[in-house]
């Protein structure tokens, strides 16, 4: 079959039963807001629409285009589904879309469903529609240029947290699985970048109606705007601190008591060994993650330029 | 392609493709989180566990070796987990070099990683065993029944509906996208990653408004035949004596599993 696993999807067997609990626990949460949220706004034919959508979705990440030496970029859709379909729409549609990834194809596991969703379906949507709603409004070049950046970013968001939940639940080791996590994520993001950027210019181009940039009220949008703002500082703010210093991250769950609630034994580097990577990475990693940002803000930008010179 | 293009689902007749999907979707989450709860080097309870799969396996008469067959598509992940080795703290087993580092393997890190593949390996192999015996608007349906929301199994079977159709839309852009990428000998073909991306791009946005517009037509079609917001099912899904025998069983030799692991 033509479908191509994500190196996101978390198999059952490597989170520990608390991790896994909690996240379907924030899982359970947002997706209850999203369901109240999306009844009352919608009516019975959106049902069809989002489940078409949700179609869409699967079918579309195996769209991909050759990169080099064999590797290709292809889409995960989370920032693309939460622009075009709305944010709570958005998280409904990839939820489905990665229940039935985990369900029929065993791609990601049942109990750890709920991380896989809050990695990739709602931490996703949530950057994505953020980012875009903050600049509604703005000409075209600046739309896509965040719209790029926030579906870069929001792959990212996906890698630092299932890094995190990895490593609090023992499978991994934090000093190396964020900065290998991240690295490789980094690049996968600018597939996904692309794709989502050419993908909503094309809709803007063709079928501007659709993405009902006028649909919601100014206080949800700002909300929205707030809390996927947030998120993506984090983020940003997050990675190079938890690749430059996993001891720093490691000690702050310590002090508020994650790492014993993640794991039955807490697990520190054995004295007499150094992390292979740690001294070197430590730098190596910001000064890649600032390059990464470059790289990928002058792409977009450039793209940016690209599109609005030709329409 | 045809509507069942995706499907796992195995055609047989045995006690396991006649149980009640809700049985077999909630022996198959617990027997997950029973994994999930057994301690590293619980290798009585693991083998028991095992057993109980292959159990499965032959009352399912797909063959012993059949999710075993297909279980390997959980082990590419097993990488994420390999820094374990290297990182609890316990006895040395053995130092290798790899280019310029010392890596060293202690026992604690062997124990959990090899623990934490079982426990993929063995619940992999009961998900794979699930969709293989049970439909899967069958699967749907008993998710229903189990109290997931309405708007989001209704999702799920629009999506499972309407996947091949759109899977098939995908092919016919990604022909069309080759029959039009035509290279002559000895040059280089294909622009550079950015335009790929591009191309790449307009393709999904393509794909949306293709399946928006289908999504549209269905939903008139949909009207025309009385939908009034609302799927049903000529399914009844009745629990028989036998489901409820099953389930009890089940139950019983998850805890036992979960007894031998802490023995």
């Amino acid at each position: 079959m033509h479908y191509s696993p994500t190196p996101l999807h978390i198999p059952d067997g490597f989170l520990n039963l608390v991790v896994s609990l909690a996240c379907w626990a924030v899982t359970a949460v947002i997706l209850g807001v999203a369901i109240s949220k999306t009844n009352k706004a919608l009516g019975e034919k959106q049902i069809p629409l989002m489940g078409v959508m949700a179609a869409f979705i699967f079918a579309a990440q195996m769209i991909n285009f050759p990169v080099a030496g064999g590797t290709s970029g292809h889409l995960l859709g989370g920032a693309l589904a939460a622009i075009v379909l709305g944010p709570w729409a958005g998280m409904l549609v990839m939820t489905a879309v990665i229940a039935v990834q985990a369900l029929l194809f065993q791609d990601g596991g049942l109990l750890v469903m709920g991380s896989n969703i809050l990695n990739m379906g709602l931490v996703t949507a949530a950057i994505g529609y953020g980012l875009y709603r903050s600049v509604i409004g703005q000409p075209k070049a600046v739309k896509l240029t965040v719209i790029g950046f926030a579906a870069w970013l929001s792959v990212l968001a996906g890698a630092l947290l299932t890094s995190l939940q990895l490593w609090l639940s023992g499978t991994s080791q934090l000093g190396i699985v964020i900065p290998a996590m991240l690295g490789v994520h980094a690049l996968i993001g600018l597939g996904e970048a692309l794709i989502t950027v050419f993908a909503v210019a094309f809709i803007m181009q063709t079928r501007p109606d659709l993405l009902g940039e006028g649909s919601e009220s100014a206080k949800a949008s700002r909300s929205w705007i707030f809390a996927g703002g947030a998120i993506a500082l984090l983020v940003v703010l997050l990675s190079p601190f938890a690749s430059a210093d996993p001891d720093g991250l490691e000690r702050v769950a310590m002090d508020m008591g994650f790492i014993n609630a993640g794991q039955s034994a807490p697990f520190k580097l054995i004295p007499d060994y150094t992390i292979p990577f740690l001294g070197n990475t430590a730098l190596s990693t910001i000064v890649a993650g600032v390059v990464g940002v470059i790289v990928v803000g002058a792409v977009i930008i450039l793209i940016g330029r690209g599109v609005k010179a030709k329409s | 392609m045809h509507f069942d293009a995706f499907d796992r689902y195995h055609e047989k007749e045995s006690f396991l493709h006649r149980l009640d999907p809700r049985v077999k979707a909630l022996v198959t989450v617990m027997f997950i989180v029973s994994n999930a709860l057994l301690p590293d080097g619980a290798w009585l309870a693991f083998a028991f566990a095992w057993m109980f799969v292959l159990a499965a396996n032959l009352l399912s008469k797909l063959g012993i070796g059949y999710t075993f067959k297909r279980s390997i598509i959980a082990l590419p992940f097993a990488l994420i987990a390999i820094t374990v080795l290297f990182s609890m703290p316990g006895e040395p087993l053995s130092t290798f070099r790899f280019l310029m580092w010392d890596f060293t393997v202690t026992d604690a890190g062997l124990l959990r990683f090899v623990s934490i593949l079982i426990r993929a390996w063995l619940s992999v192999q009961m998900a794979i065993l699930l969709v293989a015996v049970t439909r899967f608007p069958d699967l749907i349906h008993a998710l229903e029944h189990l109290r997931v929301p309405a708007i989001l199994t209704t999702i799920i079977a629009f999506l499972y509906r309407y996947l091949f159709v759109l899977t098939d839309e995908v092919f016919r852009l990604l022909r069309a996208r080759q029959a039009r990428s035509a290279v002559a000998p000895c040059s280089r073909s294909g622009g550079g990653v950015v335009w790929r991306a591009k191309v790449a791009g307009n393709m999904a946005g393509q794909l949306f408004l293709r399946s928006y517009e289908r999504s549209d037509r269905i939903y008139h079609a949909m009207v025309a035949r009385g939908y009034a917001g609302h799927l049903y099912t000529l399914n009844p899904h009745e629990m028989k004596s036998g489901d409820y025998y099953a389930t009890a069983l089940s139950i019983a030799l998850i805890f036992l599993t979960q007894i031998l692991g802490r023995l």
